[in-house]
């Protein structure tokens, strides 16, 4: 039990591998008939997504409901909010509400531990993506998917020892990153990150990964996950990079650099994917792929993180 | 006006101990003094007497940002912390860019009582940094205003700054430089480092301060010009000042006490009380900036006192106001950062805290305290040790980054013209010490 879900960072071994032991309890309960747990019936989650993201909403939506929550979805964007009101005017209203749990989107990183740390809420909360900082759940899902390709129904109790992991793209604004950065080393992985000089943190000796600047070095390493990160176009604006052609010459994913990987190795992506751009469609589309797959592991690691959260609190049958 | 006397106060530079007699704003009598009845009589042993302390960089909010501090309130602030001059920052609303700004400050200061309230004028219009204000204007105002700064942005044009060092020669002025390049910090939020990378804060990095100073310093020898460098931050910058002295540019430098003792790792757990601007630094750079102020590069500490209303740190780190409120602590602060730690003796602080920025200020009547020397002094208690809270606080925002740290040292009596504004530690209520300098 957990009272919030803030990062990564700090989850440790243990604690990364029993949330993702109980999400393969609740990805058993999602090939039965009935989906549909009753296990925090009574209790009100709040999704309050200040930013865009229909697909993290909807995984986390899915994930309550078929907890028995009763689920609030709460956009931000174009509402009050956008008029001003701050974060604790939002928070204190849906505390007195009477939510439970909060999912929180924000566009400023650390705005979840604020929320959680701050007094205005009672309520569990969740990070869902948090500026440039975290997004644990993704990061949790991106294990999950790795250990259950590579231990299928033995997965359960394993970490991810001796597994390398290639992470490409833009790593300076990428909460991706810094999730799988810190959860997959605590579960046993080497992680090398790979980007451009501009896309990389200058800063960062302290994390427990390699990093460089040439991705067929790194791909040469024969890894066992290629992790690419989406690019924002508009990164070419502010001088990141000069065109999405060389950047995909350079960091794309090409068919032809696929072709030179070890047949098991996993190419992953967190979506949404610009073909063509970090990855070719032909290896989004190849069977070595676990996008989609991802996208189905996040409802059930998103149960257990819901359930670590707020089962037992008050309110839950 | 009653003559107050001080008894047994410590010197600064030999320690040896002296009474002080105070009579109509003056120092009047020192070594042994004999109190006569209907005296104001101040126990002072134990206590170092000090030089009156001058801050070069306040932000006192007003006119327009009186929901945070106005002159009465930050001048009650700066008397709490052993202040008896504080230069106030141009950048309120509207900005104080003209004579009538500057001489509304300064009156707005003179009715308050507690401290003389210097302002700075801006350097360009709204400071906007597009076109000179009047600078000749504001300094043979009633204000005399004898620095200008667009403190809160950079003079980042090359030209405007150029120009503005020239300009101001004509009243032997001083531009006081916040060294920015804005292209390099453009939506920065944490000094650019590990920690930064880690928190997902975007970074804002030494060499955007570094730059300006760098050319700040050979332009402002190319014009025969004076140049102040306001918050210096970091390691690199202490470097480039530290070479321009040596080849005779006439530059000086003020650090604040919160660089001086605080850095970036303060903002894990994204509390906005350690957001500001410049950003704190890392341990090195601490280092260097002590060394730095301890070999006189630096020339002076000065606050950058910036209160802020509640709501403005009440939220997430990106969306929280930059600025800390410092006048209060900074005797304190200094103390824990150079004199226990043995880099700075009392006598130094004197110095940094009090004669040189009365100096760079270009302050008349300031000087030693002899007899006939105006009196604007303060008592600290170098042996008190106090946990700071918000009861510490004499202003009207509560924005310090010290709440709840244990510090050395206490101010424990003020005399600003002679007249007492804090005694036994408490400050004087409004009106024991309104029009009172006058």
């Amino acid at each position: 039990m957990s009272d919030h879900l803030l990062s990564t960072r700090g989850l440790g071994r243990d604690g990364g591998v029993a949330l993702l032991d109980i999400a393969e309890d609740m990805a058993d309960t999602q090939q039965r008939q009935v989906k549909k747990l009753p296990t925090l019936r009574g209790t009100t989650v709040v999704n309050l997504f200040f930013e865009d993201s229909t697909r993290t909403r909807i995984s986390f939506e899915a994930a309550a409901k078929r907890l028995s929550a009763d689920v609030i979805t709460f956009s931000a964007k174009g509402s009050s909010v956008s008029k001003g009101e701050s974060l604790q005017d939002t928070a204190q209203t849906l505390q007195a509400m009477g939510a439970d749990g909060i999912v929180l989107r924000h566009p400023a990183s650390g705005a979840a531990e604020v929320l959680a740390s701050s007094g205005w809420t009672r309520a569990a909360v969740v990070n869902a993506g948090d500026g440039t900082h975290e997004h644990p759940t993704q990061a949790l899902l991106d294990a999950y998917t790795i250990r259950k390709r590579l231990h299928g129904d033995a997965s359960r109790g394993r970490d991810l020892d001796g597994v390398s992991v290639v992470i490409v793209g833009d790593v300076l604004h990428s909460r991706v990153a810094r999730s799988n950065v810190w959860l997959l080393t605590a579960l046993g992985a080497s992680v090398r990150l790979v980007a451009p000089p501009t896309l990389l943190p200058g800063a960062i000796g302290g994390w427990p990964v390699e990093s460089g600047i040439d991705l067929d070095a790194a791909l040469a390493t024969a890894p066992d996950v290629v992790m690419m990160l989406r690019v924002q176009r508009e990164r070419m604006t502010e001088a990141y990079f000069p065109s999405s052609r060389e950047y995909a010459a350079l960091y794309g994913l090409s068919a032809d650099r696929a072709a030179r990987l070890p047949e098991s190795s996993l190419v992953m992506h967190p979506g949404p994917m610009n073909r063509g751009l970090e990855i070719a469609g032909e290896v989004a589309d190849s069977a070595r792929s676990t996008v989609l797959e991802q996208v189905e592991n996040g409802v059930a690691v998103r149960m257990a993180v819901l359930y670590d959260v707020l089962a037992g609190r008050r309110g839950a049958a | 006006m009653t003559r107050t006397v001080i008894r047994g106060a410590l010197r600064a530079g030999d320690g040896a101990r002296t009474d002080l007699a105070v009579e109509d704003g003056r120092i009047v009598a020192d070594g042994t003094v004999r109190p006569d009845p209907g005296n104001r009589v101040i126990d002072a042993d134990g206590l170092i007497v000090l030089r009156g302390f001058v801050d070069l960089h306040t932000h006192l909010r007003e006119p327009g940002g009186e929901g945070a501090e106005t002159v009465l309130t930050g001048s009650r602030a700066a008397a709490a912390g052993g202040y008896t001059t504080v230069h106030a920052m141009p950048n309120t609303d509207p900005v104080a860019d003209t004579a009538g700004v500057v001489e509304q400050v300064a009156a707005l200061g003179r009715e308050a009582g507690y401290v003389d309230v210097r302002p700075i004028g801006a350097v360009s219009k709204g400071r906007e940094g597009k076109e000179l204000a009047e600078l000749v204007t504001m300094a043979r105002s009633r204000a005399r205003v004898t620095m200008f700064s667009d403190d809160g942005s950079c003079v980042a044009d090359p030209l405007l700054m150029r120009r503005a060092l020239e300009y101001a020669r004509i009243v032997g002025g001083v531009i006081a430089q916040h060294a920015e390049e804005p292209r390099l910090t453009r939506g920065a939020q944490l000094h650019e480092g590990s920690v930064s990378a880690e928190l997902g804060l975007a970074g804002w990095p030494a060499v955007a301060e570094e730059a300006i100073i760098a050319r700040d310093v050979l332009l402002a020898e190319a014009a025969g010009a004076r140049l102040h460098v306001c918050h210096v931050s970091t390691a690199g910058s202490v470097e480039l000042i530290r070479w321009a002295k040596a080849r005779g540019v006439h530059v000086t430098a003020e650090v604040t006490p919160h660089h001086l003792f605080l850095t970036d790792e303060a903002a894990r757990g994204y509390d906005p009380r350690f957001k500001v601007n410049p950003p704190l630094r890392t341990a090195d750079d601490v280092t260097a900036l002590r060394a730095g102020l301890a070999d006189g590069t630096l020339d002076v500490v000065a606050t950058d006192h910036a209160p802020h209303p509640a709501e403005a740190k009440r939220s997430e780190w990106q969306a929280a106001a930059n600025g800390m409120v410092g006048l209060e602590t900074a005797a304190s602060v200094v103390q824990a950062a150079m004199v226990e730690t043995g880099l700075l003796g009392w006598a130094e602080v004197e110095r940094v805290m009090a004669s040189t920025p009365a100096a760079i200020g270009a302050l008349p009547d300031r000087g030693p305290l002899v007899v006939g020397a105006r009196a604007d002094l303060l008592l600290l208690d170098p042996a008190a040790r106090r946990r700071i809270s918000a009861a510490d606080l004499a202003g009207r925002s509560t924005n310090s980054p010290y709440l709840g740290l244990d510090l050395p040292g206490r101010v424990v009596a003020v005399l600003h013209r002679g007249l007492a504004t804090l005694l036994d530690g408490v400050l004087r209520e409004p009106a024991e010490v309104a029009g009172g300098a006058r």
